[in-house]
């Protein structure tokens, strides 16, 4: 693995969309969540403890698309055209989270607090589910054609694996957002935001321990870089490292460090996933020699190197002003009238 | 339908509603960074109370904006992903670049300007306001970056890859200050800075009618009406120059716009009227000469018209030359209201004119009618290329998506649509009638009076 400029793509908008998960994915899963309590007072802790960060979460997606755009196009345009109404569904179950955390405040109505409460939460549901299925489905291999288009069905990427992995997906959000949640509640809501973080710590190890057996045993090009190189089974071990120290932190009550213990479970679970992948974007399944690598979907190195000083001179200004905002809204969620 | 004209017409709605609450941002954003200002300035706690009440309305219309924005950056490749393929390592590089350097700015910020009144001092909650509007300002310079590109390409050549040709970029610099880059995102950002300004002169008189908030609404109206009228003038001045870019850099346009069909000299101005497409002539008030002196200074310069290109290369000239007609009319009524109201204002005896102070309620829909209207112009025009003179339009489609699946996406759009619609306005409604908080009046914990204000001045 050399690192020329196609290389340095792969792996920013690895990060992008790694970013994306560790960010947006406690608020999906705190949108997943949503609707197990059933106290207004408690359903509006819980939004605006993501209530001043999601948004910016948010463009992480956005800001990773546009990077898959301009640096891998024809991945862009092979996978979003041939995912044409799992995206489009992924775009309703977004909208409607978004303007649903917007809206839900607005009006004091018991309908109208439900309905977007209803919609909060399937949205988020079925964002992270389609999310997963798609990183599914990329994982297994998707039928491509001579021309580098999509040759398979939409009920096609319905398949066992793509849908545990979506199902996953939503379990390892909603834990890292019943982590967050605990990191920003105190009190009777915190315990109970305890009983589910329990439930979720459980539910996403299943996941994680079927997910890892179902990718061994049917998916073995998923793993075939770590097994030609028993070095890289170091990341494997700080990943079941990560995932084991969750549950040992919660234990002990520190809801800060567990949060950290899942960030570092989603780096390494993209690391991972990336460096199988790789040089492949997305793997073509029955006829390999179709895939769309870094190098046939790649735009020009001149665009690749120009994007790269973009990307050199914004990133390090937006981690900065992100950390200066996650720093003033830090600390436990205080109501007040410009609330949700 | 074919899958065409369906991809067309969900690409056509979905990017106009979009395009309702992007202008209101970036309006609303220079507005609220106006009356934070002069809070600072004047501690006068109105401007307080102004800002409080307008970053309300700022969210509202935030979130839809988001929200629908999403879809526009997923339908460049759901449904053309040809037109992806062909000028990703062109168009993307915008794309990625409103994200990194519009959307996190942005958001990021919003988040300290919504929730962070209590949180940080003045100064840097003022900050954060300017910095969101600046970040809504980038998007607006990026996303017309690359709608220029596909206006008046430059910076590029065409080659094969793998098999397939497509752009890639020579000269970023000439990518992205492309021949109508400048004069066409000083034109949209003059149209959002009206489309805010109107909407806070609308809400304003609307409180003068109903004599409710009176001492709020007129130091609105003071904002509202002083951006009004340097936006709409600018506006003129800048619809001009881009006007003038459109004669150089895409003649046909420009023809379609002023229903030209024969290139010629000292060409006429049309005032109002009508295409006769059938006839291939213009019938209304004209003004002779007036269009070439318009588009070169000179009445007895050569307009290249419809002639110039075979039937097939030209855009549906009677929808273009509606769309500009009715924007150019939209925009100097703009100018005629935000004068008369300013004036008014300025003599003190706006609020016994109650007809004008209708005029300023309804006035909130004339720069959203003419945002729509010149984009339908400036793109209807550029048709049938998608990107001018390169690729046309049906090229650029998704190859393998079918038109019974486009249709399914393009009904669950209009009805998902239709919906945040009606909740949008029923919420703005709701805003509007509920009116400024009285609280605001008095600003408290870290936003209360500066100490040196209140202290006693020692003797």
């Amino acid at each position: 693995m050399n690192l020329d400029l196609n290389s340095i793509w792969f792996i920013l908008v690895g990060v992008l969309f790694t970013g994306y998960a560790m960010l947006d994915g406690f608020d999906l899963g705190i949108g997943a969540l949503h609707l197990f309590t059933k106290d207004d007072t408690e359903r509006r802790i819980l939004i605006n403890a993501i209530g001043p960060v999601w948004d910016g979460n948010e463009v992480w997606l956005v800001t990773g698309g546009g990077a898959l755009f301009a640096a891998f196009p024809d991945v862009y345009a092979t996978v979003f055209s041939g995912f044409y109404l799992a995206f489009i569904l992924l775009l309703f179950a977004l909208i409607f989270r978004a303007v649903a955390i917007e809206f839900r405040s607005k009006q004091p109505m018991r309908w109208w607090r439900q309905m977007w409460d209803i919609g909060f939460s399937a949205g988020s549901i079925v964002s992270a589910l389609l999310i997963g299925v798609a990183m599914g489905n990329i994982a297994w291999g998707v039928p491509i054609d001579a021309n580098g288009e999509f040759a398979g069905t939409f009920l096609g990427l319905l398949k066992p694996y793509p849908l545990l992995i979506g199902v996953t997906t939503v379990a390892l959000f909603m834990m890292h957002g019943a982590i967050y949640g605990l990191m920003k509640t105190e009190g009777a809501l915190h315990d109970k935001l305890r009983g589910w973080a329990m439930n979720c710590i459980i539910f996403f190890v299943i996941c994680a321990a079927i997910t890892t057996m179902a990718t061994l045993l049917y998916v073995p090009h998923m793993a075939e870089r770590v097994r030609e190189n028993p070095w890289l089974f170091s990341i494997a071990l700080a990943n079941m490292l990560a995932i084991a120290n969750i549950p040992r932190e919660f234990y002990h009550g520190r809801d800060w460090k567990a949060f950290l213990s899942s960030c570092a479970t989603m780096l390494t679970l993209m690391a991972l996933f990336g460096l199988d992948q790789y040089p492949n974007l997305v793997f073509s399944q029955p006829n390999p020699e179709n895939s769309l690598t870094i190098y046939n979907a790649a735009s020009s190195s001149k665009t690749l190197g120009i994007m790269l000083i973009i990307a050199g001179i914004g990133v390090p200004i937006v981690i900065a002003y992100t950390v200066c905002i996650y720093w003033i809204f830090r600390g436990k969620v205080k109501m007040d009238r410009m609330s949700y | 339908m074919d899958v065409l004209t369906l991809s067309r017409i969900q690409f056509g709605l979905t990017i106009a509603f979009h395009y309702l609450y992007p202008p209101l941002s970036i309006g609303l954003g220079v507005v609220l960074v106006c009356m934070e200002g002069l809070w600072l300035k004047t501690k006068n706690p109105v401007y307080h109370q102004m800002a409080r009440f307008w970053t309300k309305v700022f969210a509202l219309t935030f979130a839809i904006g988001v929200a629908t924005g999403i879809v526009m950056e997923f339908e460049f490749g759901t449904n053309w992903a040809a037109y992806s393929r062909f000028v990703g390592d062109v168009f993307g590089s915008a794309l990625a670049a409103e994200g990194i350097f519009a959307f996190f700015l942005e958001s990021g910020f919003l988040a300290v300007l919504l929730f962070g009144w209590d949180k940080v001092s003045r100064k840097v909650h003022f900050f954060s306001t300017c910095m969101v509007a600046l970040g809504a300002h980038f998007s607006a310079v990026w996303i017309i970056v690359a709608n220029s590109w596909m206006q008046t390409p430059a910076g590029y050549h065409v080659v094969m890859h793998d098999g397939v040709m497509r752009a890639e970029v020579t000269d970023f610099w000439q990518v992205v200050f492309n021949p109508s880059t400048l004069e066409r995102l000083s034109h949209t950002v003059c149209g959002a800075w009206c489309t805010g300004a109107f909407l806070v002169v609308s809400v304003s008189a609307w409180y003068l009618l109903k004599r409710k908030h009176l001492e709020f609404a007129r130091a609105s109206l003071k904002v509202g009406l002083s951006i009004a009228l340097i936006a709409s003038l600018l506006q003129a001045v800048t619809g001009h120059a881009s006007a003038q870019g459109v004669a150089k850099n895409q003649p046909v346009k420009l023809a379609a716009f002023e229903g030209l069909y024969n290139t010629e000299s000292n060409a006429p101005l049309t005032v109002i009227g009508w295409v006769d497409e059938t006839d291939q002539k213009v019938i209304g008030l004209q003004i002779p000469d007036m269009l070439s002196f318009l588009a070169f200074n000179n009445f007895h310069a050569q307009v290249t018209g419809l002639d110039s290109v075979a039937p097939d290369d030209r855009p549906p000239v009677e929808a273009c030359f509606m769309f500009f007609h009715g924007m150019v009319a939209i925009g100097f009524t703009m100018i005629a209201i935000a004068a008369l109201g300013f004036l008014y204002f300025r003599n003190g005896t706006l609020h016994e004119r109650r007809w004008l102070l209708w005029v300023l309620v309804f006035s909130v829909l004339l720069p959203q009618i003419a945002n729509q209207l010149g984009w339908f112009a400036a793109e209807v025009g550029r048709q049938p290329w998608i990107v001018y003179g390169v690729m046309k339009t049906p090229e650029g489609l998704s190859k393998i998506v079918q038109a019974n699946v486009v249709l399914t996406s393009l009904i669950l759009f209009t009805i998902i649509y239709f919906l945040l619609f009606a909740v949008f306005i029923y919420l703005l409604n709701d805003k509007i009638q509920h009116g400024p908080d009285e609280q605001d009046l008095t600003p408290s914990g870290k936003l209360a009076l500066p100490n040196e204000l209140t202290r006693q001045p020692k003797s």
